[in-house]
C-alpha cells in the first residue's frame, strides 16, 4: 500500500536535520602543505603526512581555524575557548591511517541558528555544531555494472583529497515545518550555502562536491510527544535532491508505520533517476568510533581579539542584508524570497547601484534573464551580460530610446557577445523611432490604407486605432514608442 | 574482572587481526590477566581531577596556509603492493563507507 | 683491538679535528667491528656500510677544505629502526614492513647528517617499541654484551648493544616507558629520556604518541649529552615540539657537580620486586652524591604506583589507533586474496607479533565506548595526580633519583610469554614517560649476584635536561675514580682488549 506524500502529512510530523560537509577553500590542505587545487593527475598532491605514512604528523592550517571560526560567527554560534580535535578510528582504504582526524565532544562552534525564509515565513533553524575535520581519499571502483562498491573487483585510490579541509556543520532536528518540510529542507541548504559563499570560504558548489549533504528524516504521529526513529540518507548531491529526499522519506517512513512496521534506524542512499531512497547500511548496531583527544595535536585556544577581529571581517549576513533591501525596495517576503531563490540577489543590488530602479532591476532580472538562465541551465550571475548593462538598458526604455521589446533584442544582442548595449542598439539599428516625422509619414500612409477604421475612429470607436497602431508598428519594424503612436494618430484624425 | 574468549574475539575483529583459534586461546586469558592489573586505576580517587591528554601545555601550535612540496606519484606509491593508473590498487572493498 | 672503537665521541672528534685520524678511518674501524662482532650481538637489520663510507669522504673533504665542523662530525651513529631513514630500511622490528624504503626522512636523523654524523645502519628492537628486552622483534633477540645470553633491555636494544659492544659510540633510541633507560641500564651505559617535546616525533614511527622520546645513547655521560644537543630542537613538522632553546646540556655534562643540590629519593621506587644487588648499588650511589655534597632527602610520590598500570592503559590505546595505518594497503606487507577487509585482517594477523597484537587489542578494549571513562579516561587522570606528584617534589628537590630499572638484564626466554612480568621492568621510569619531564639513566656498578650492571635514574622537571648531565657527570666521575676504570671494560660478553 503506498502512501502518498499528502496522507502521509494528515497523520505524521515530520521531522528532519542536515549534516552539510563544506570543503573549505584553503590554499593548502588541513594538515600538511600540499595544494587544495583540483584536476592534479592521481596522487601527485600528496606528501607523507596526508598519506599517513609511518612517522609523519599533522600541523594546523591556521587559516582553516580562521574560517571555521568565520562561518561559526556567521551562524550566531559561540565559539569555543579551548578545544581539541580527536581522532575517529574506524578501517577504510580511502583513509590512509585508518582514523579520521575530528572534532569529537569539544566542537570548535556550537549553538548557533540560520533564519531561513521560505513561503514568506521565517524558520529558525538551530545550528547544534559546526566543526573541523579532514577529507578522505576518492576511489574508482572497477568491474562492477554501477561504479559504486556493490559487484567491484577491485578498487583504485587517489589520496589527492585526503586531508582537504572540511567543516561539518550539525542542524538541531527541525520540528513544525509540516507539509513545508521538503522546501524548508532545501532552502535551508540553499541560504546555508549562499551565506558560505558571501564569507568567501568556500566554492560551495553542490555538483563539485565542496558542499555536501546527509539529510536525516523521522516521523512521528501527531500529538506525540516521542519522537520517531531517524533514517540518514546519503548520496543527496544537488538541492533538488535535498527537497526529494525529505519527501521520499516521509512517504516511505508513513507507509512503514501505517502497515504496523517499525522505521529501522539506518542509512540510505538516494537515487536521482528514482526519486527514492534503498536501504543501505544498518546503524542498529552503531559504529563505535573511540574517539580519544588526538595526541598529535595541541588544543586550539582561540584568543578572544582574534575572534573579535574574525567578526569585524564578516561582511553583511543575510537577515541583516533581508532587511536592508526589504526596506529599501519595499519588498514583501515573498518577493525577496523570489529574488533569494532566483540567486538574483547581487546581480539586483549591483544593478540599482548602477542607477536601475529597484522594479526594473527585478523585472529583467526576474523576468528575461532568469528565463534565459534557466534555458542555458545555468546561474543568472554567470549570464555574460553584467548589473551595468541592464541598467543602461533600463536607462534607454525609460528614456524612451527603447521599448521593451526593442530592449528584449539588446538583450540578446549582449547575451550573444556582440558588444555593450549602445553598442548592439547602433548595430542592430534598435532605437525606437522617436523623430515624429518619420512617425507621421507612416501614420498617414496607414490612414490611407485603412479608410475604413478611420471611419470607425471617427465614428467613436476608438479602440479601433489599435489596427492603425499595429501598422505602424509593423512599417518602423517595431521600432517606434507605440503610446506616442497611437497619440499622434489620434491628433491626425481629430 | 576477567573477559571471555569472545569479546576477545570481538576486539580482534574491531581491531582487523585475523586471529586463529590457538591464537584466541592463548591471548584471551593474558589479556584478561592484564586488563585486571589495569584496572587498578579505578581505586584512584580522582574526583574533579582533569584528564592530561597533552603534558607540555602547548596550545594553538599552526602553520601558515603556504603550500610545501608533495611527494612525485612514484614516491608516494613506492611502497604499494599493486598499482594501477597511478593509484593504489586495493582488493574489492565489501562494505560502505561508515 | 682497534682502539678507535674504544674512543668516545669526544674523544673521536677531538681527534679528527686534529688531523690525527680520518673520518674515513673511523668510520671503518666500527664497521670492522660490526663485522667481527654483530653475528653474536646482533644489535644490527641493516648495516649501511657503502653510504656511511661516502658520509665520511664527504666530511673528510669538507675538513680538508677548512670547512667549520660541529662536534658529531664524522662520529659514527647507530640508529633505532623506528626513524624513518631514506637509503636505508626501516622496519620498526616488523615483519609488516620487511623491506620498507620510506620515501621521506625523520627530523633528527636528517640533523645527524648535516651535523656530519656518520648514520651506520638501523638496530634492531622490540617491534613497535613494544617491549623491554628487544624478544618482541620480529627478526631476532639482540643479545647482551655483557652475556649473550640475556636480554639488552627495549625496546631500543639494539642501540645500546651496538654502543656496549663498541660498535657505535652513540646510538638513537627513543623512550616511551623506559625504552632508552632501561635497556641503558642494563646493557652498562648512559642513555636518556629528553623532556618530551624536546626532540622532534617527525619521521618517528608512533607508537604511544604522547609519550614517545627519541633521545640518546653513549658510554659517557658527555658523549650522550652531545649527541642530545645535535639531535634536539624545536621542529615546526611536529606540532607537540616545544619551541624553546634546547637545554645546555653539554654544558652541564663538562661540569658535573653536586654540591648544594637537593636530591630526593622517590619512596615508591623501591620494595617487593627490586633485586637486592640493584638495590645495594643504587644505595651506594646515593651515598656517593652525598659525599660530593648533594642534600639527599625521601620524597612520597604517592600515585607512582597506579603509574604502570596508567601507562598500559594509554600507551596501548593510542597505539592501537596508531598502528591501524598498516593494513596491507599502501605500503608494507599484504598477506590474502579476498576482500579488502580479509587482506587487511590477515596481513596484521600476520606481520604482527603476539605483543603487538595483545597491546592493540587492550587499547581497542580500553577506548570502546562503556568501557572509556573507566579505562583510558581514568588513566588520564591518574597521569595528572602523577605530574601533580612531581610538581610536589620538585618544589622541595632539584632532582629525583631511583634504579632505573629493578632487575638487571634477565635471561633470554625468561619473562618472553609473561607480560606482566615483562611489564615491571618500566616501573622505575614510566612516572617521567607520563608526566614528560627528562631523566637520565647513568650506569651505578655491578650486582653481586650476577655482576651484571646496574643504573641509577635521574629525574629533573620538564626543560631541566641539563641537571641530568650535571649530576651524572659528578656521578660518573666520582664512580670512574672509585672503580679505576670505566664500568663498561668489565664486560665479560665479548673480549674488547
Amino acid at each position: 500500500m503506498t502512501v502518498t506524500y499528502e496522507e502521509a502529512l494528515q497523520k505524521y510530523e515530520p521531522v528532519f536535520g542536515l549534516e552539510t560537509h563544506v570543503e573549505l577553500g584553503t590554499t593548502t590542505k588541513m594538515f600538511c602543505g600540499c595544494p587544495t587545487t583540483f584536476g592534479a593527475e592521481p596522487n601527485s598532491h600528496v606528501c607523507p603526512v596526508c598519506l599517513g605514512l609511518p612517522g609523519s604528523l599533522p600541523v594546523t592550517n591556521r587559516v582553516a581555524i580562521e574560517y571555521t571560526i568565520k562561518i561559526g560567527l556567521a551562524l550566531n554560534c559561540s565559539i569555543a575557548s579551548w578545544c581539541r580535535f580527536a581522532r575517529k578510528n574506524y578501517f577504510y582504504p580511502d583513509m590512509p591511517k585508518n582514523f579520521q582526524i575530528s572534532q569529537y565532544d569539544e566542537p570548535l562552534c556550537v549553538d548557533g541558528y540560520l533564519d531561513v525564509l521560505v513561503g514568506g515565513k521565517t524558520v529558525r533553524v538551530g545550528i547544534e555544531r559546526v566543526h573541523l575535520e579532514e577529507d578522505t581519499g576518492k576511489s574508482l571502483h572497477i568491474g562492477g555494472a554501477t561504479g559504486r562498491i556493490q559487484g567491484a573487483d577491485y578498487s583504485l585510490v587517489d589520496y589527492n583529497r585526503a586531508g582537504i579541509p572540511l567543516v561539518e556543520i550539525v542542524t538541531r532536528p527541525v520540528p513544525g515545518t509540516g507539509f513545508l518540510a521538503p522546501e524548508v529542507a532545501r532552502a535551508y541548504v540553499t541560504q546555508l550555502r549562499d551565506l558560505l559563499r558571501s564569507l568567501g570560504v568556500s566554492d560551495v558548489r553542490m555538483e563539485e562536491g565542496s558542499l555536501r549533504c546527509d539529510v536525516n528524516t523521522s516521523l512521528s504521529p501527531y500529538g506525540s510527544d516521542v519522537w520517531g526513529t531517524r533514517t540518514e540518507t546519503k548520496n543527496v548531491n544537488s538541492l533538488r535532491s535535498v527537497e526529494r529526499a525529505v519527501r521520499s522519506e516521509i512517504s516511505r517512513q508513513a507507509e512503514v508505520l501505517d502497515s504496523g512496521g517499525r522505521v529501522i534506524q539506518e542509512t540510505r542512499h538516494f537515487h536521482e533517476d528514482t526519486g527514492t531512497t534503498t536501504s543501505g547500511r544498518s546503524k542498529e548496531e552503531a559504529q563505535d568510533y573511540r574517539y580519544f583527544p588526538e595526541p598529535d595535536l595541541v588544543p586550539v585556544a582561540p584568543p578572544r581579539d582574534w575572534v573579535e577581529s574574525i567578526a569585524a571581517s564578516l561582511p553583511e549576513l543575510p537577515a541583516a542584508r533581508r532587511a536592508r533591501l526589504m526596506s529599501a525596495w519595499s519588498l514583501s517576503e515573498l518577493e525577496f524570497e523570489a529574488l533569494q531563490n532566483a540567486g538574483a540577489l547581487d546581480v539586483v543590488e549591483a544593478t540599482v547601484a548602477a542607477g536601475a530602479s529597484p522594479a526594473d532591476a527585478r523585472k529583467w532580472w526576474l523576468g528575461e534573464l532568469a528565463r534565459r538562465a534557466n534555458d542555458a541551465g545555468i546561474d543568472v550571475s554567470e549570464l555574460p551580460i553584467t548589473p551595468a548593462d541592464v541598467a543602461r538598458i533600463s536607462e534607454l526604455v525609460a528614456a524612451g530610446s527603447l521599448n521593451d521589446r526593442l530592449a528584449r533584442q539588446v538583450i540578446e544582442g549582449v547575451l550573444d557577445e556582440e558588444g555593450t548595449p549602445d553598442e548592439v542598439v547602433a548595430a542592430r539599428g534598435l532605437a525606437v523611432v522617436s523623430d515624429d516625422s518619420a512617425l507621421l509619414s507612416a501614420i498617414d500612409e496607414a490612414i490611407a490604407a485603412n479608410p475604413d477604421v478611420v471611419a470607425r475612429i471617427r465614428d467613436g470607436k476608438v479602440q479601433a486605432a489599435g489596427v492603425l497602431v499595429g501598422a505602424v508598428m509593423k512599417a518602423t519594424r517595431g521600432k517606434a514608442d507605440a503610446a506616442r503612436v497611437r497619440d499622434l494618430i489620434m491628433e491626425r484624425l481629430s | 574482572m576477567s573477559i571471555t574468549r569472545d569479546e576477545v574475539a570481538h576486539l580482534a575483529r574491531l581491531s582487523r587481526l585475523a586471529l586463529s583459534d590457538e591464537e584466541l586461546d592463548h591471548l584471551a586469558p593474558q589479556l584478561g590477566q592484564i586488563i585486571s592489573a589495569v584496572a587498578q586505576v579505578q581505586e584512584v580517587a580522582a574526583d574533579g581531577i582533569p584528564p592530561t591528554s597533552h603534558a607540555t601545555g602547548l596550545t594553538n601550535v599552526f602553520r601558515d596556509d603556504e603550500p610545501a612540496p608533495c611527494l612525485t606519484p612514484e614516491e608516494a606509491l613506492s611502497g604499494a603492493p599493486e598499482v594501477e593508473l597511478q593509484r593504489f590498487k586495493v582488493p574489492r572493498i565489501l562494505a560502505e563507507e561508515p | 683491538m682497534n682502539e678507535l672503537i674504544t674512543m668516545t665521541a669526544a674523544e673521536l672528534s677531538a681527534a679528527m679535528s686534529a688531523g690525527e685520524v680520518s673520518a674515513a678511518d673511523v668510520t671503518e674501524a666500527h664497521l670492522d667491528r660490526i663485522t667481527a662482532v654483530d653475528d653474536r650481538v646482533k644489535a644490527f637489520l641493516h648495516v649501511g656500510a657503502d653510504d656511511a663510507r661516502a658520509q665520511a669522504r664527504e666530511v673528510d673533504a669538507m675538513r680538508a677544505a677548512g670547512e667549520p665542523l660541529g662536534p658529531l662530525a664524522g662520529v659514527p651513529v647507530a640508529v633505532k629502526d623506528l626513524f624513518t631513514t631514506i637509503g636505508m630500511p626501516t622496519t620498526c622490528g616488523s615483519k609488516i614492513l620487511e623491506g620498507w624504503h620510506p620515501p621521506y626522512e625523520s627530523t633528527i636523523t636528517q640533523r645527524l647528517r648535516k651535523a656530519g654524523a656518520i648514520l651506520l645502519g638501523k638496530t634492531n628492537m622490540d617491534e613497535f617499541a613494544m617491549g623491554s628486552s628487544t624478544e618482541n622483534s620480529g627478526y631476532w633477540t639482540t643479545r647482551n654484551p655483557w652475556d649473550l645470553a640475556r636480554v639488552p633491555g627495549g625496546s631500543s636494544g639494539g642501540s645500546a648493544a651496538a654502543v656496549a659492544a663498541y660498535e657505535a659510540p652513540l646510538a638513537l633510541g627513543t623512550d616511551t616507558g623506559g625504552s632508552i633507560r632501561q635497556p641503558a641500564s642494563v646493557c652498562g651505559i648512559v642513555g636518556t629520556k629528553p623532556t618530551y617535546g624536546g626532540s622532534s616525533r617527525y619521521g618517528v614511527v608512533a607508537f604511544a604518541s604522547s609519550l614517545d622520546t627519541p633521545g640518546p645513547f653513549g658510554r659517557t655521560v658527555l658523549d650522550a649529552a652531545l649527541l642530545h644537543e645535535v639531535m634536539s630542537g624545536h621542529d615546526p613538522m611536529d606540532s607537540t615540539s616545544i619551541d624553546a632553546p634546547v637545554p645546555p646540556v653539554v654544558e652541564a655534562a663538562r661540569h658535573g657537580d653536586v654540591a648544594g643540590l637537593r636530591i630526593g629519593v622517590v619512596s615508591e621506587l623501591a620494595g617487593d620486586g627490586y633485586q637486592p644487588g640493584v638495590v645495594a648499588r643504587f644505595t651506594e650511589a646515593v651515598e656517593l652524591l652525598e659525599s660530593l655534597g648533594a642534600k639527599v632527602t625521601e620524597i612520597s610520590c604517592p600515585h607512582f604506583k597506579y603509574a604502570l598500570p596508567a601507562y598500559y592503559l594509554i600507551a596501548p590505546s593510542e597505539a592501537s589507533s596508531n598502528l591501524a595505518r598498516f593494513d596491507g594497503m599502501r605500503y608494507g606487507l599484504r598477506v590474502g586474496g579476498g576482500s579488502a577487509e580479509e587482506v587487511m585482517a590477515a596481513t596484521r594477523e600476520t606481520g604482527f607479533g603476539a605483543e603487538v597484537k595483545r597491546r592493540i587489542m587492550l587499547g581497542t578494549y580500553a577506548l570502546s565506548s562503556g568501557y572509556y571513562d573507566a579505562y583510558y579516561g581514568k588513566a588520564q587522570q591518574v597521569r595528572t595526580l602523577i605530574i601533580q606528584d612531581f610538581d610536589a617534589a620538585f618544589g622541595q628537590v632539584d632532582v629525583l633519583v631511583s634504579p632505573s630499572t629493578p632487575t638487571t638484564a634477565f635471561p633470554i626466554g625468561e619473562r618472553a610469554d609473561d607480560p606482566m612480568a615483562m611489564y615491571l621492568a618500566d616501573l622505575c621510569t614510566i612516572p617521567t614517560d607520563l608526566a614528560g619531564n627528562a631523566a637520565i639513566s647513568v650506569p651505578c656498578g655491578l650486582a653481586d649476584e650476577d655482576g651484571l650492571p646496574a643504573g641509577l635514574q635521574v629525574m629533573a622537571p620538564p626543560l631541566a635536561d641539563d641537571r641530568l648531565y650535571r649530576v651524572g657527570a659528578a656521578v660518573e666521575a666520582a664512580f670512574t675514580e672509585r672503580w679505576g676504570h670505566p664500568l663498561l671494560t668489565e664486560a665479560k660478553g665479548l673480549s674488547v682488549r
